[in-house]
């Protein structure tokens, strides 16, 4: 077997250094009876080719991004990744590397985090930002469970708008603690934080500036939820907000059919020490020269155990690389093109949809996303664009649809997408 | 071995607690624990006014690798907390009994003081006793 | 105030001797790239913009803070902080409770098919099928591995599965009247069993560990006795942190359910047991597993991980959504079910992790996942075996994929389990997990897994010996300054936390 070094005859003569007949042996505890004398019922083991056969057969299956017109977004975006972000993350030191406890090694990954960090930062407008979480929907959880520790409150506004997934989400990680969440652009002394999405779920881009006031007059957080990252090289830094809390698989990150994407988390410096997730530093080593460790790892699990901030370990280091290698590519002006392009191309998109008859454009204002009213029920849209090889978008209720644009969208897949929209309408 | 002011009070917690003229208390943790806590970086305080029963979680200390509570050796209030430990948490490495004491509070019951806490004799027989 | 005194002694340093970068050979000095940034440069070509007039409603941004730097300097850049890393496809990882095996590049590939990489994960069900379809098998193969009947793959990595079993845990509790309080936790318990616990909104008890490094059984039946229906669940890490199975699992198994509690089996350690023992067998009833640990996905620095979570026929109804339905040859997403816990994680999960261990498990297949364990069980005992008289050993036993050793013997020498790692370090090896578990003092504990050669082995111990002999023969003071030659000296960690620098910022 490929992945296994040890002979029989390795085997043979450690296991009479071990002192041991069989391998068996080395199970002595496990209770009687329950040691498996032979395999499970599954199949035996198998050469690449066969497997690469196998797995390469299921790909083959799906509609891909490349193989069709593709309007599809709501939090996970079609996007170009270049080619040096998949190399640089295949280098073994980084994919094969484990967490940086032991910084006098891990001084490759110590450093991108450190760089991840003050881009999140740079992005975001906020002062400080962590070395990653899950994703999007989990890291606004986080933030919610943040501002709770924070001002000692326990109910949630959330402003109308956020990704039905991040509400889910959001809803199952406070299923165990105090308060209630309420829908709507309200708060009181007893509100913890207020969340909102911008651009939010229907493509729509948010004025904070009402929200900084509310939360100004009632004490309550700002949680500002984002999950195009890509539009903040277009609209201005969230500044208004004390926390910033979402997705970034835009830059660098497949779409991968979910996961793994990036999610980020940043927010003011005053609140540091309730921050969820790991957080890299600087500092000098022995000789004086400047390196980086992980630091105030006092509010994590592995040192407060019950007493952590939460019970995040593992994140999304990688993601995170790729993030980073891809907006260093990008830089400054090549940040904002991109979003330019993305928000030039969703404007070709909402004219060419606009001129379909029956289709209405519903945005006052959007980024690279927006929604559309149709004259049939959009479910039934969709499945029949999908028929003819096109990812219309995402059926919303009724006769909604959400549609996005990227720099990925050709005037062709336009004029595909609004000629078979007429064909299904 | 570690110093053990004779004139203070000790916890089996290892907090001291010095009685003061006035009738307040001043406490602190003891070089032991500093010791065993290591460089300290981060000191939680409470706020001035805060009520607290013997016992109670009131700060907590951390260093690179441990968070440990810190708790009231007696009842009372808080009148006064030593802010400087925010900018500087290594006074408590450097000067546990001085400049590194954490609050001043009144004293609700001076009884606690006597029954509840060990003379420096009994402390250093403690610490023995757990080494 | 040292260099004023060199300059007085020796010719004035011309000018360009600070422009000297810091490089030792292949050790190659490099600064952020933001200290790297000039005006003008760029790593990627754009299509010209059209100048649309903008429909955002906002001001447009106009700086956003990025250094502008060219590609081959990213690329620079990147492959120099690789060079400061030390990795398993470098030589090796015995990081006891990682599990830092081989990683097949064959896995890497199969994720990244276009198929795979570039579908999103709410296209029509029609479109995705074969994506369906691989989650289906991995579910399949977890399933019948562990003899546990439900599982959902959404958790993202093997603590944010630990949540999701508990939450599991105490959703059924409250479907059957009331939702109990207290959760057990071995005192040798990883830190993420208190703090996930604490999560669900239950307090830990915690149960000691005996003599042996096994459940103390006696607290353990004292505690369900006198705590009885309070108790949720015994949060219990099998192979335990200690390298050791429990005897007693079935036992413990069964004193829970007679007082209605549920057993969560903390899977970390699952490689040493993998095709060997069932955990549903044993009476576990919730038990995650980390792709990355047992099914070889990368780790990458830190994630991305995957924990799918199986459980028993009874909690099935409360898995989170979504979950994987198949009905005749078609798949579909089911995202809507009243009893579920709901949804933990956005989509449908890590689920390029799962296209990479479903490829890892067909290569090994039934009978190499058999080896698998028992050759990382092997690999330990025959390590343990060999520095048992060296290093002080605190359970007298056989082990199972990781051995623990202490700094015992090596205490008088001045010499602590924090030398010792970074002289392994200085010696090329990545250190073993250090001071865990907590309730051994100057825990060692060492995973050397599968994937290693006897001679591999043979060499590791021999510089274990090693640095226990210049500890023994007067050299504990560079076994203190350890490591010399790697990337970074010690960091000073006090330093970074008093004063925390978390981001470049211009001088």
């Amino acid at each position: 077997m490929r992945y296994l070094p040890q002979t029989a005859a390795d085997r043979a003569a450690m296991l009479a250094d071990i002192g041991v007949k069989t391998a068996d042996d080395l199970y002595k505890d496990v209770p009687a009876g329950m040691l498996l004398t032979k395999p499970v019922n599954l199949p035996s083991h198998q050469g690449e080719y066969t497997v690469e056969r196998t797995i390469s057969a299921l790909a083959a299956q799906n509609l891909h991004a490349d193989g069709a017109p593709f309007f599809l977004g709501a939090g996970c975006y079609n996007h170009h990744i270049p080619s040096t972000v998949d190399y640089i993350i295949q280098r073994s030191e980084f994919l094969t590397a484990y967490t940086p406890y032991q910084p006098e090694i891990a001084q490759g990954t110590l450093m991108y985090l450190f760089e991840f960090q003050s881009y999140i930062c740079n992005l975001t407008g906020m002062d400080v930002a962590n070395a990653s979480m899950y994703d999007g929907a989990t890291s606004v959880a986080e933030a919610v469970l943040m501002a709770k520790r924070v001002t000692k409150r326990d109910n949630v506004t959330v402003v109308d708008g956020l990704h039905p997934q991040y509400l889910d989400v959001l809803k199952a990680y406070l299923t165990h603690s105090e308060g209630t969440i309420t829908i709507g652009d309200k708060a009181d002394d007893t509100t913890a934080c207020v969340v909102v999405q911008t651009p939010n779920f229907y493509g729509e881009v948010v004025d904070l500036k009402p929200l900084r006031a509310l939360c100004d007059k009632t004490g309550a957080l700002l949680v500002v939820a984002i999950n195009e990252i890509v539009s903040l090289g277009m609209l201005p830094a969230p500044k208004e907000a004390d926390i910033v809390a979402g997705e970034a698989q835009s830059i660098g990150v497949p779409m991968s059919f979910g996961g793994p994407h990036l999610g980020f988390f940043a927010c003011k410096e005053g609140y540091i020490r309730q921050m969820p997730g790991r957080l890299c530093g600087e500092t000098l080593d022995a000789d004086g020269k400047r390196g980086y460790v992980l630091t105030l790892s006092t509010r994590e699990q592995h040192i407060r155990r019950e007493k952590a901030t939460s019970n995040i370990c593992t994140n999304q280091g990688l993601c995170a690389l790729a993030f980073t290698v891809h907006l260093s590519l990008l830089g400054e002006e090549g940040f904002k093109q991109l979003a330019r392009l993305n928000h030039e191309a969703a404007c070709d998109l909402a004219d060419a949809l606009a001129k379909v008859p029956g289709v209405k454009v519903l945005n006052k204002t959007f980024f690279n996303e927006f929604t559309v009213e149709l004259p049939k029920n959009s479910a039934d849209v969709v499945e029949a664009l999908a028929d003819i090889g096109i990812i219309g978008g995402l059926a919303l209720d009724g006769n909604k649809l959400l549609v996005t644009a990227t720099e990925l969208t050709t005037p062709e897949h336009i004029a595909a997408f609004t000629a078979a929209l007429k064909e299904v309408l | 071995m570690a110093n053990i002011p004779a004139h203070l009070r000790y916890t089996k917690d290892h907090e001291w607690i010095e009685l003061q003229s006035d009738g307040t208390a001043v406490v602190g943790i003891t070089e032991y624990a500093q010791e065993a806590l290591g460089d300290l970086v981060f000191i939680e305080l409470p706020k001035t006014g805060a009520g607290l029963s013997v016992g109670d979680e009131f700060a907590v200390v951390e260093s690179v690798k441990a968070a440990s509570e810190v708790y009231a050796p007696i009842s009372g209030k808080v009148t006064e907390v030593n802010e400087d430990l925010s900018d500087n948490p290594a006074a408590i490495n450097e000067s546990p009994y001085d400049d590194g004491w954490m609050i001043k509070m009144t004293v609700a019951d001076k009884k606690e003081i006597e029954t509840g806490t060990m003379s420096a004799d009994e402390y250093a027989g403690y610490l023995d006793k757990l080494n | 105030m040292e260099s004023a005194k060199v300059h007085h002694m020796t010719p004035e340093q011309p000018a360009f001797m600070a422009k000297v970068p810091n490089n030792k050979a292949l050790m190659l000095d490099e600064k952020l790239l933001f200290e790297q940034s000039t005006k003008g440069r760029m790593g990627v070509d754009l299509p010209a913009l059209k100048g649309t007039k903008s429909r955002t409603g906002l001001a447009e941004r106009a700086k956003v803070g990025l250094p502008e730097v060219s590609e081959p300097q990213v690329v620079r850049h990147f492959v120099r902080l690789s060079q400061k890393n030390y990795s398993i496809d470098g030589g090796l990882f015995p990081l006891g409770s990682c599990t830092m095996k081989h990683n097949p590049r064959l896995n890497e590939k199969m994720a990244r098919l276009p198929g795979f990489a570039r579908i999103h994960p709410m296209q029509p069900d029609s479109t995705v099928q074969g994506a369906l379809a691989l989650m289906h098998d991995l579910s399949h193969w977890l399933t019948t591995l562990t003899g546990l009947p439900g599982i959902t793959l959404t958790p993202a990595a093997g603590t944010h599965g630990e949540l999701t079993g508990m939450m599991v845990i105490r959703k059924a509790h409250e479907a059957a009247g009331k939702p109990r309080k207290i959760v057990l936790v071995p005192d040798s318990a990883h830190g993420t069993n208190p703090a996930t616990a604490v999560t669900c909104g239950y307090t830990t008890y915690p149960i000691p560990t005996n003599e042996k490094g096994h459940v103390d059984m006696a607290a353990f039946t004292k505690a369900v006795d006198e705590l009885g229906e309070d108790i949720a669940a015994f949060m219990l890490t099998n192979p335990s942190t200690c390298g050791l199975f429990e005897p007693d699992i079935k036992n413990i198994a069964d004193k829970l359910h007679s007082i209605g509690a549920w057993f969560y089996c903390d899977g970390a350690n699952f490689n040493a047991i993998v095709g060997k023992v069932r955990p549903g067998d044993l009476g576990v009833d919730v038990m995650q597993f980390n792709l990355h640990k047992t099914f070889s996905t990368p780790h990458g620095g830190g994630g991305p991980g995957c924990g799918p979570v199986v459980v028993s026929q009874k909690l099935i109804p409360y898995l989170p959504v979504p979950r994987v339905e198949k009905k005749g040859n078609t798949y579909s997403v089911v995202t809507k079910d009243a009893t579920s816990i709901g949804r933990i994680k956005g989509f449908n999960g890590q689920f390029g992790m799962m296209v990479r261990a479903l490829t890892y498990m067909l290569s090994h297949g039934a009978d190499g996942l058999q080896k698998v364990a028992e050759d990382a069980v092997i690999n330990a005992n025959y390590i343990l075996a060999h520095l048992k008289d060296t290093y002080h050993v605190p359970f007298k036993s056989t082990c199972m994929h990781e051995c623990l050793l202490t700094d015992k013997r090596q205490k008088e020498t001045g010499v602590t389990t924090m030398d010792i790692a970074k002289s392994l370090i200085e010696h090329g090896y990545h250190p073993m997990t250090v001071y865990f578990p907590l309730v051994v003092q100057g825990a060692m504990l060492i995973e050397p897994t599968e994937t290693e050669t006897k001679e591999t082995l043979d060499e590791f111990i021999a510089t274990m010996k090693k640095i226990a002999w210049d500890a023994a023969n007067g050299n504990a003071d560079a076994l203190h300054a350890n490591p010399v030659s790697a990337p970074a000296r010690r960091l000073d960690e006090v330093r970074a936390a008093r004063q925390p620098v978390l981001r470049w910022q211009t001088a």
